[in-house]
């Protein structure tokens, strides 16, 4: 039987504001599917979400949500954690939320290695407000505010989550649904930072002028800069810095270490100073 | 040297196309800013303008509102010619640097269309924005068309850089029905409109190295007072540059603004005070009452900063009841509006019936019928000769009716 979402959405907002084809939906279900699979309780859950197109997931999912300010997300769901550390703390943001405005509380929800699950989604643009370049810009790409190609070296999000100290690091796309769930089912079940660094299209704004402009163009352009861990681990350093230099990334669980979950250190300090 | 940019006598403009020609006209030489709904088209023309050859000038997209005003004030102290635009959140994000903006003096221009505050999220138009940034020390002036738009950007610069004044600038527009609505917008030609902002004169600039120069200087209780004090003090003396810079502006265009506008004002009995574009709304409002023998007239604060307590005082005199409309959840107060004009009228020793209306909020549709509806009320309390209506109300809300005493 077809697995059915009703029961984890709110299907009197639907259909969604999503643009046709949006990768949006794709990871919306697939976190839905991941959810399920744990055996997650939608009332035990909680979906903080910025600003921008994946912002609307916190109106979607009819779990407890919170829609914040942009940028902000990792900081409000920092709270909500540590109030509630028995819960799950699903974090939605977009690459101009997650990189930019809120760069720097990314950079330390990975410090603390506190048990949020982070998805960027990562689409390479700020596609509500109609294409302005965004961190994730591929260097030469196309937007409204650089006309003649983007100047800015390409960003790797995932290393920027390993070199914070995330302790679970995925990269998938949504060309992959399947895949897309396991990656969220082992990185929800991970205790610590999870950090999905998932590649969405958005072939209305970033595609319309970087010849992508059909959801299926815009995902196999996608499709194509991602290559499998276990082929990329196999590559020499020289050849994974031409390859990252020509905008590929290495696809999958990129890095998962056991260390110390903040909550966890954060009670149990609490335990031993309160039991002298 | 950039492009002529060849322009009809009349162009069909939104607010924001309006505001981001000015900004070309003036030959901006930074623009730093980050895309926010409704304004974001300001400085996305901008780009493509400076793209196109039409500006030389420099566009950086950065990371956070909070960047983009920085970035201003950075070019802006280094002796440069400074624009940007915001909305809402942007803008609440932005205060922090706006006190410093002016705190140092430098004559950035701003454009805020006007959106409402989260929480609850609201994309749509009130007043919130333009009220967070009102004791910032910025010149805030009003625009509540498009055209209108064009020209108090343009004003905007001349007034922010004169000498006497050295303050930056906000032109607010209403988000959506100002910024999103094409109507006909007269511009001037590239070479008249940059001729009668004139060329940017850098005051203390900070790359000047054979003067070095220092900004943002700690003072704390020695001399912080008299800085804001002198600060006070240029915006308390900038009306007569803002006059002076109308004036030039009627003079090459025939648009005469004023820093108090008024509508069918001299007989009336019955006033609203009201900004933005329900002021055109309200026109139309005062001519039905005016239809059913109700002597109604409008006033408006053109530059909502610095506040013309004496002028609107004055126009007010023979007025007999005043009902002051705001845009903006007032939070446990009367709204801006029904204060200060309250304080002018007390400080002027006049006692016109005052009362306060809250319109709008979050974009909610204020109809030409909902105005004609309260200046029925006003003028009850017009022939009672004291107030015999609620002291705050609420126009267009839904559910039970609203009011405070």
């Amino acid at each position: 039987m077809a697995f059915n979402y009703d029961y984890y959405l709110r299907t009197e907002k639907m259909p969604t504001l999503w643009c046709w084809g949006c990768g949006d939906g794709i990871i919306m279900k697939a976190v839905i599917r991941a959810m399920a699979k744990l055996g997650w309780d939608k009332n035990d859950v909680c979906i903080v979400s910025g600003i921008g197109c994946s912002g609307r997931f916190s109106s979607y999912i009819d779990a407890n949500t919170v829609h914040t300010t942009h940028g902000r997300t990792i900081a409000y769901a920092t709270g909500i954690k540590l109030a509630n550390p028995d819960k799950h703390v699903i974090v939605v943001a977009g690459d101009g939320d997650g990189l930019a405005i809120g760069g720097n509380h990314t950079i330390h929800g990975c410090r603390r290695n506190i048990d949020l699950n982070f998805i960027l989604i990562n689409n390479f643009i700020y596609g509500l407000t109609n294409s302005q370049v965004s961190p994730t810009t591929p260097k030469g790409a196309w937007s409204v505010t650089t006309q003649y190609g983007n100047i800015d070296p390409t960003f790797d999000p995932a290393e920027l989550a390993i070199g914070a100290g995330a302790t679970f690091v995925g990269r998938e796309s949504v060309a992959e649904a399947q895949k897309l769930e396991r990656l969220f089912v082992k990185g929800f079940e991970h205790k610590g930072f999870s950090f999905f660094d998932i590649h969405s299209n958005c072939h209305v704004n970033f595609g319309r002028k970087n010849k992508l402009a059909q959801a299926k163009q815009n995902m196999d352009w996608i499709e194509e800069n991602l290559i499998a861990k276990n082929k990329w681990d196999k590559l020499s350093e020289e050849e994974k810095y031409e390859l990252k230099k020509q905008g590929k990334f290495p696809r999958g669980i990129l890095h998962h270490v056991e260390e110390p979950e903040y909550c966890e250190e954060y009670y149990k300090l609490i335990e031993r100073v309160r039991g002298k | 040297m950039a492009e002529r940019y060849e322009l009809k006598q009349k162009e069909v403009w939104d607010g924001n196309m309006a505001a981001s020609h000015a900004l070309r006209q003036a030959q901006v030489d930074v623009v730093a800013a980050y895309p926010i709904t409704p304004s974001t088209p300001i400085v996305q023309n901008y780009a493509q303008f400076l793209a196109d050859g039409y500006v030389d000038g420099e566009f950086v997209m950065v990371e956070s509102e909070h960047s983009a005003m920085s970035a201003c004030v950075g070019a802006s102290a280094a002796g440069g010619r400074v624009a940007t635009a915001t909305s809402s959140q942007g803008y609440a994000l932005m205060v922090e640097v706006l006190y410093q903006a002016s705190g140092m003096r430098l004559p950035i221009v701003m454009t805020v269309v006007n959106r409402a505050l989260a929480s609850p999220l609201n994309i749509h138009g009130d007043h919130g924005d333009l009220y967070l940034g009102r004791d910032a020390g910025w010149i805030h002036l009003i625009a509540n068309n498009p055209q209108e738009a064009y020209d108090m950007t343009l004003c905007a610069f001349k007034i922010a850089e004169n000498e006497k004044v050295r303050l930056p600038v906000t032109t607010n527009q209403d988000g959506f029905l100002v910024s999103h609505t094409a109507q006909v917008v007269e511009p001037l030609d590239d070479d008249t409109a940059y001729k009668f902002i004139g060329d940017y004169k850098a005051m203390n600039p900070m790359l000047d190295t054979k003067n070095p120069q220092t900004y943002g200087a700690q003072t704390e209780e020695e001399w912080h007072f008299e800085f804001k004090a002198s600060q006070h003090k240029a915006l308390m003396e900038s009306p007569a540059v803002i006059d002076e810079v109308f004036a030039e502006f009627e003079k090459l265009t025939g648009r005469k603004y004023n820093r108090v506008e008024t509508y069918k004002l001299d007989d009336a009995d019955v006033a609203l005070v009201v900004m933005g574009s329900a002021y055109e709304t309200a026109m139309v409002a005062v001519d039905k009452a005016r239809e059913e023998g109700i002597k109604a007239g409008l006033i408006m604060p053109r530059s909502f900063r610095p506040f013309p307590y004496n002028e609107i005082a004055e126009k007010l005199k023979n007025v007999k009841a005043v009902a002051a409309l705001d845009r903006s959840a007032p939070m446990g107060a009367m709204g801006a509006l029904y204060n200060e004009v309250s304080g002018a009228l007390a400080a002027n020793g006049q006692s016109s019936i005052m009362t306060n209306y809250i319109y709008g909020l979050g974009g909610r549709d204020t109809t030409a019928q909902h105005i004609l509806e309260v200046i029925k009320e006003t003028e009850k309390n017009a022939k009672a000769g004291k107030r015999v209506t609620d002291l705050q109300g609420f126009i267009n809300l839904r559910g039970p009716k609203l009011s405070f005493n």
